[in-house]
This record gives structure tokens, sequence and C-alpha cells, in this order.
């Protein structure tokens, strides 16, 4: 596997810090920046997609059975899904350690 | 060899920025400075110079233009002074730090306040370490020639970094000195095409000037001090070509009868001329006295230094600009770490004149080297600079 942009050392780096792979931001965890982590109630949801589209990170995904869930590598743990759910079945539950 | 005529030095920076055929000048006027974008802008409007002339509304913008220029892999030149580039000074740091090469005339003029139009170093030293390859020109000439070396050192692809011309306003800038024009066969040897090492192209994506946290910062920013610091060999060999091509040799520190003197009057700018008359005045009456001028700022010349300092029992920088609160002006700091345990460091005497133009004349300098060895028989550290020719000090 390729490093990773945290393992190059000065002299591997592109000049000026170039990247030149576009789109490699979805390499990057964002989801150690979390402390609370939504949890769905598949009995109250009714698939309307809403923290899908108001998920400001892209980190919302489409199980098969049509609910969604949170990709944790990703996900910050905003809690604007739980906020926008119309049917209120998002809870955002405190990460432990 | 070229055509030598009699010039502004404004209106013959402007004409080297034309041979250099630069793709656009971003710039907004301002004292000293203004007679060079006025007349490239002449030389656009009346298609000499086949360039955009953006007359862009502040200093930042124009600095943010010559960098979206440049991140194209076009040739970008802009000018400023003093609170211009103060202005600019966010871009100024960005620029270096993402590797746009570019060249911008600095035309020598103090920071306020209090207001002063006049010429000094405070505005080089406000962008001291800003990461720029820094180079003073002592006349108009080397101003002409700079312009093309700055293109061919900021463009190499061992550098990519942005050059920086200090000129010092109105005494320089505005002042008729005969200047000799390269040919354009000579202008095309030595200044290829810019290639750039990325540019911004749909066909090539990249990002430029992204964020970076804790685990990368670190290894950018080493990156870019390593870029600037071996950006020396290319600074010297661009030179050494420009000597082969036009015959004029210039060197990072430029001495005048300094090989056997015991004293060595250190300087930037056009105040060299000035004390190598004074020089020649103190050794009529049997002075051991010389003078090394400082052409390369940045990187500083540490080796070339030690080197041309070996055999001095004392050195006199003139500074003119103020370190506030520091211990001397900013090239008297940096050469008391240079040589600082060096075997033989000779003992540095700073005085800090000539701020806001005030004239410092070759009488002064006489003044000033024999207050100097006043302060050498006593304790030099007890001041470790003095403010030459205030009232009441």
């Amino acid at each position: 596997m390729a490093k990773t942009k945290t393992d190059l050392s000065w002299q591997e780096l592109e000049i000026g810090g170039i990247v030149t792979n576009p789109g490699n931001a979805a390499e990057y965890k964002t989801g150690d920046w979390r402390s609370l982590r939504p949890v769905w109630d598949t009995k109250r949801c009714v698939k309307c997609g809403a923290c899908y589209i108001f998920c400001p990170d892209a980190a919302i995904e489409e199980t098969e059975e049509g609910y969604f869930e949170a990709n944790l590598f990703h996900c910050k743990g905003c809690g604007i899904c739980a906020h926008e759910c119309p049917t209120q079945s998002i809870t955002m539950v405190e990460e432990e350690e | 060899m070229g055509k030598r005529i009699g010039l502004e030095v404004s209106l013959s920076a402007a004409e080297a920025v034309k041979m250099a055929d630069v793709d656009c000048i971003a710039a907004y006027p301002i004292t000293p400075q203004t007679h060079i974008v006025e007349h490239l802008s002449e030389l656009v409007n009346n298609g000499e110079l086949d360039a955009e002339f953006i007359p862009v509304e502040s200093e930042h913008s124009a600095m943010s233009v010559c960098a979206g220029i440049a991140a194209v892999g076009a040739r970008a030149f802009t000018c400023t002074s003093s609170q211009g580039l103060a202005l600019m000074n966010e871009i100024v740091h960005i620029v270096s730090s993402m590797r746009l090469p570019m060249v911008m005339i600095l035309a020598n003029r103090s920071l306020s306040a209090p207001i002063s139009i006049w010429n000094d170093h405070t505005d080089v030293m406000s962008v001291r370490d800003c990461g720029w390859v820094q180079v003073f020109a002592n006349n108009g000439q080397e101003v002409f020639d700079h312009v093309l070396f700055g293109y061919r050192v900021a463009e190499s692809e061992k550098v990519m970094l942005p050059v920086m011309i200090h000129v010092d306003g109105f005494i320089l800038t505005h002042v008729i000195e005969p200047v000799e024009f390269w040919e354009t066969e000579q202008v095309e040897r030595y200044l290829p095409e810019f290639k750039p090492v990325h540019a911004l192209h749909p066909d090539r994506p990249v990002t430029m000037g992204c964020i970076a946290g804790p685990p990368i910062f670190s290894e950018v920013k080493v990156a870019q001090d390593e870029a600037l610091i071996q950006s020396k060999s290319e600074i010297i060999s661009a030179w050494k070509e420009l000597g082969d091509i036009v015959g004029r040799n210039y060197k990072p520190i430029e001495g005048y009868k300094h090989e056997d003197a015991e004293t060595l009057f250190i300087t930037q700018g056009c105040f060299g001329e000035t004390v190598s008359l004074a020089v020649d005045a103190l050794r009529d009456e049997g002075k051991s006295v010389g003078l090394l001028m400082d052409r390369l700022w940045r990187p500083f010349p540490f080796e070339e230094f030690r080197q041309a300092v070996e055999n001095a029992k004392s050195l006199i920088v003139i500074d003119r600009a103020i370190s506030y609160g520091g211990q001397g002006g900013p090239l008297a700091l940096d050469l008391r770490s240079a040589l600082y345990k060096e075997k033989n460091e000779p003992i540095i005497t700073n005085f800090i004149c000539g701020l806001a133009s005030r004239d410092v004349t070759i009488d002064d300098f006489k003044n000033i080297y024999n207050r100097s060895m006043e302060k050498i028989k006593v304790n030099p550290r007890e001041e470790d600079f003095e403010y030459y020719g205030v009232r009441g000090k």
C-alpha cells in the first residue's frame, strides 16, 4: 500500500505540498474527531433519506434494506442527521473509550 | 553587446521586465515604485509588450493575481513599496510556501508611522522571513540584470521560489543612469521558457495551497526552507552564466579594498557606493579599511561572509532598519550569528542610520569609522548598536 501523506518525509513531499491525486480527502480519517455517534432506530425510520441528504460529510450510506447508517471513518458526530430526522429515529450516543 | 543608454532606473527596470517577456503584470501604484508600473502599462498599451496588465484595486489583490498567474504556469511580475508590501504581506508568505516563481521589485521605503515616502530598509526587513530569494541591487545596471536573473533563478526546477529585488526608493529608482540593455538573443540564451513543475490545468488536476494539519505541516515547511537554502548554488550558477553572457560578474557579497583591510564596512543597497568613496578617503589618511556589500540577503550567505571577514579585526555594520527591542539592526544580528565563535571573530559595531532617506554623506561615514574605532577600544558590547546622527542620542 502506498504511503499516506502523514508518513511522508520532507524529501518525499510534492513541491509546495501540492496534492496530485484528486479526491484524496476521502482517505483522511475524520471519524476520530467524534465524541457522539448517531444510532438509528429502524422501528421509527421511514427511509425518507433526510439524514443522507443533510450529512455535510457525505458520511451516511444506504443499507440493502433501505435504512441508513453512518460511515464511522468519516462521521464527525456533528448531529445534524439527528436534528433533521423528521421521525426522531436518530439518537446521538456517547462514544466510549 | 546591447545598446547603452541613459534612462531613469525605474524605466529601465520596466524595460528589463519587457525583455523577460512576462505574461501578466498585476500592480497597484505606490510611491516610489510608481514609474515602474506606469511605464509597464505604457508598454502593454502601445503593443510593445504582449502581456496582460491588470490594474488591481489593492496590493493584496496584486499579489493574489500574481499567485494565480504563476499557478497556471505563466510569468508574473509585480512591484510595490512600504505600505503596499505591508498590505500584500499575507500573500507574500503564501506565494513562497506554495513555491510559485515570480519576480517582484521592492522600491524600498520606510514603513509608517509616521508617514514617510522616503527610502530606508524597514519595509525590506518586515518580509525578511517571508521565504523569498532576496537580493539588493546597488545601481541601475544591477536592477536591469537582476530582473532577468530573478526569473532565471525563480523558475529553475531546483528552486521554484519567488525572487524579490530590493531597489532603494528615489535615491535609485528616480535617478538617471547609463544602462546597457541586453540583446534579445542574449535573453533567449539566458532565460528559457518557464516550465513549471506543476501547473493548474484541467487535464492534470492538482490542489495547491491546501490545509496541512500537525502531522504534515512541519515537513512542508522544512522542505520550503531547504529549497531556499539550497537555492544558493543555483543563484551562484545563474550569476556565473550572466557573467559569461553579458560580462558583468556578481557575487553574494561584493568586496571593495577589503582583502587587506583591518576594518570592514558592511552595507546593503545604495549606501555601498557612498561608503566606497569614504573608504577611498580613509585610505588616503592611511586607515586600513575596506567594504563588503551584501547583495544576497536570503538565503543569507553565511559561508561567504565567514571567508570575507577572515582577516578583519573589526566590522562596521550599517543598518537602515530597526529591530525594535532587539540588539541592533537586522543585518548586524545575522552577522553576529554568522561569526559567533569563529576563530578570530571580529569585533562588530553596528550603526543604524539613513532612516527615511536622511542623508549619510562621505564625511558621515568617516565619522562612523572614527566612532567605531573609539568603541572597540573600550567595550563594544556596552551598546550593541548606535543610532547615528539622531539629535539627543
